[in-house]
């Protein structure tokens, strides 16, 4: 029989175990949310964690940047908007190809931006994040130009979802598939080799590990977690612009990644909330809104160097990752 | 048998020759040691065999075959490893972690296996977990396992290159300078450690400057000055060298010296 504390410190290690408190979370929420604006932004905290969550194992473990990751959410988007209403395809299928055709795009991309590194690898994906914003902007034929188009609502066998209650679960439940996913990876041999490269890709080299294939890989991975982002959020808009691939977001998810913590899955749906909530909270602020926001992010980063959540467990003297 | 040869390599850096025609055979289960004065080339002599660097001119032979600008990553996979003489440690992963790496091409789970985490990945794991753990007692660092690579001191680092190293189970390996900034205790271990791998039949190509340790361990010696050979034999031949003497003028010159005469 094994004994209380070491049972819990056995679970303490298992993979999934920062996932507990986050379900904890995700139920008791809804008891405390007076109103559906509630449900809205808690949904949006969700999809724009998913996104977060594909750049981190980017970013966070395989150490690749990428300032162009809203283009694979504008990808998801569109898909979900022009599938349905233009090509008259089932909304689910839309969703799928719209992943399916983020993970061709990032394939095709990937193989020759990814040979560069740092600063040079930045803006190469950010040259490929704007040149998608400018196609969806133009090809007005198809996308609705700048002023954008609807979604359809997206109906499963008869039933149309459309209260944002009944969102709040879906999305809760693909995000803590999607950080399954990707906890399931990281304690994986791909897992450790995306890590092993993030410190030396020489080293990784010499002990047989296929850098170049391993960094397409996450790739192609990280760009299906933003397209599927991106699909979420223009159902639950019900309406889609080239906004939802702009610059700004790609700026917006990065931040989310290094404000919550590199490495960290936990950091990534807490950098997210973060940068979600606090403007609809500093709203109250009018035209400071932006300054206070932008004093508060500088302020983050310089208390909490490694971001958020190892910052904190950090100097709780805890292992939390 | 030749576990390891060079074939009139030559490469060049701006102008600059860094190898100039550089041949060596090394048998299986020996050590192998290359030395030299600073900038000698032997750094780069390395650089070539293990893939990181492409010659201009010349051929690498491992095992019989022509493994001549294989990309480092092929070139583990037949069975050679090297460690670096300014550490490539993988700082954010524990100290088993970083050997667990190590295993990587003995590991067989594919892409979706690992995403889905199948129970072949948990199986998987164990194994790798189990192997890289043999590797980290053979160095006398199982007790750092868990420890974060980063908060090592120098010298379990440069034991924990060699453990990473080993843990692909070679059948030649490169050591890029193990006793550099070891103290003479350490530098004693890293000696018994190469024994015991030899011992393994895994053959050791040695760069070092500890000359001490290069004469007591070595089977063979190649001597480099600036990108040539300058000599090859035993110890007691090289020692006796005088183009090789002439090399090391100065305090060096008493590093050739036998080691009990040194003592």
């Amino acid at each position: 029989m094994l004994a209380e504390a070491d049972r819990f410190r056995l679970l303490q290690h298992h993979r999934l175990f920062p996932l507990i408190p986050l379900a904890v979370i995700i139920v008791v929420l809804p008891l405390l949310f007076p109103s559906a604006y509630y449900y809205r932004v808690a949904a949006l905290v969700f999809i724009f964690a998913i996104a977060a969550l594909g750049l981190n194992l980017l970013m966070g473990f395989a150490g690749q940047v990428s300032l162009g990751h809203a283009g694979f959410m504008g990808v998801g988007a569109y898909a979900v908007a022009i599938g349905p209403s233009r090509l008259g395809i089932a909304p689910l299928l839309a969703f799928a190809l719209g992943a399916a055709c983020s993970a061709v795009l990032a394939f095709v991309v990937g193989r020759p931006i990814l040979r560069l590194k740092g600063h040079y690898l930045a803006v190469a994906t950010l040259g490929f994040g704007v040149l998608l914003t400018i196609v969806f902007t133009n090809e007005a034929k198809w996308t609705g130009g700048p002023d954008g188009m609807p979604v359809q609502q997206i109906i499963i066998i008869n039933w149309t979802v459309h209260r944002i209650g009944t969102w709040y679960w879906i999305l809760a439940a693909s995000f803590l598939l999607s950080a399954v996913i990707a906890l399931n990876l990281i304690d994986s041999p791909t897992g450790r080799a995306l890590r092993a490269i993030h410190d030396s890709e020489r080293a990784a080299r010499v002990l047989g590990i296929e850098v170049a294939q391993k960094k397409l890989a996450v790739f192609v991975i990280s760009a299906v977690y933003a397209s599927v982002a991106g699909s979420f959020f223009a159902l639950i808009n019900g309406y889609v612009t080239p906004d939802a691939s702009s610059f700004l977001r790609s700026i917006e998810l990065v931040a989310m990644v290094v404000l919550g913590g590199m490495g960290s899955i936990v950091g990534s749906v807490v950098g997210s909330a973060v940068l979600v909530i606090l403007p609809q909270a500093l709203t109250v602020f009018h035209e400071y809104e932006h300054a206070i926001l932008g004093l508060t992010l500088m302020a983050v980063m310089i208390f909490l160097r490694r971001g958020i959540v190892p910052s904190l467990s950090a100097a709780l003297g805890g292992t939390y990752k | 048998m030749t576990a390891l040869a060079a074939e009139r390599i030559s490469i060049a850096f701006g102008g600059v020759r860094a190898l100039d025609g550089v041949s060596f055979e090394a048998a299986a289960g020996i050590v192998f040691s290359i030395i030299g004065p600073n900038g000698a080339g032997k750094t780069t002599l390395f650089n070539v065999i293990s893939g990181l660097c492409v010659p201009d001119d010349g051929r690498v032979w491992l095992g019989g075959e022509d493994v001549t600008a294989l990309a480092p990553e092929r070139l583990a996979r037949r069975g050679l490893s090297r460690t670096f003489q300014n550490l490539q440690i993988f700082s954010h992963l524990t100290t088993l972690e970083n050997v667990m790496v190590g295993r990587h091409r003995h590991e067989s789970t594919g892409l979706l296996a690992d995403l889905l985490h199948l129970p072949a990945v948990s199986w998987q794991n164990r194994i790798t977990r189990d192997a890289a753990l043999k590797a980290l007692a053979r160095v006398g660092l199982a007790a750092m396992a868990q420890r974060p690579a980063g908060s090592l001191a120098y010298g379990d680092l440069k034991r924990l290159e060699i453990a990473r190293a080993l843990a692909t189970e070679p059948t030649v390996l490169l050591l890029d300078e193990p006793a550099a900034g070891c103290n003479p205790t350490e530098t004693k271990n890293i000696e018994t450690m190469i024994r015991s791998i030899v011992a393994d039949d895994i053959t050791v190509v040695l760069v070092e400057h500890d000359m001490r340790l290069v004469m007591n361990i070595s089977d063979r010696i190649h001597v480099l000055a600036n990108g040539h050979t300058l000599a090859e034999g035993d110890a007691a031949a090289i020692r006796a060298n005088p183009a090789v003497i002439e090399a090391y003028l100065g305090a060096h010159s008493a590093a050739l010296e036998p080691a009990s005469a040194v003592r």
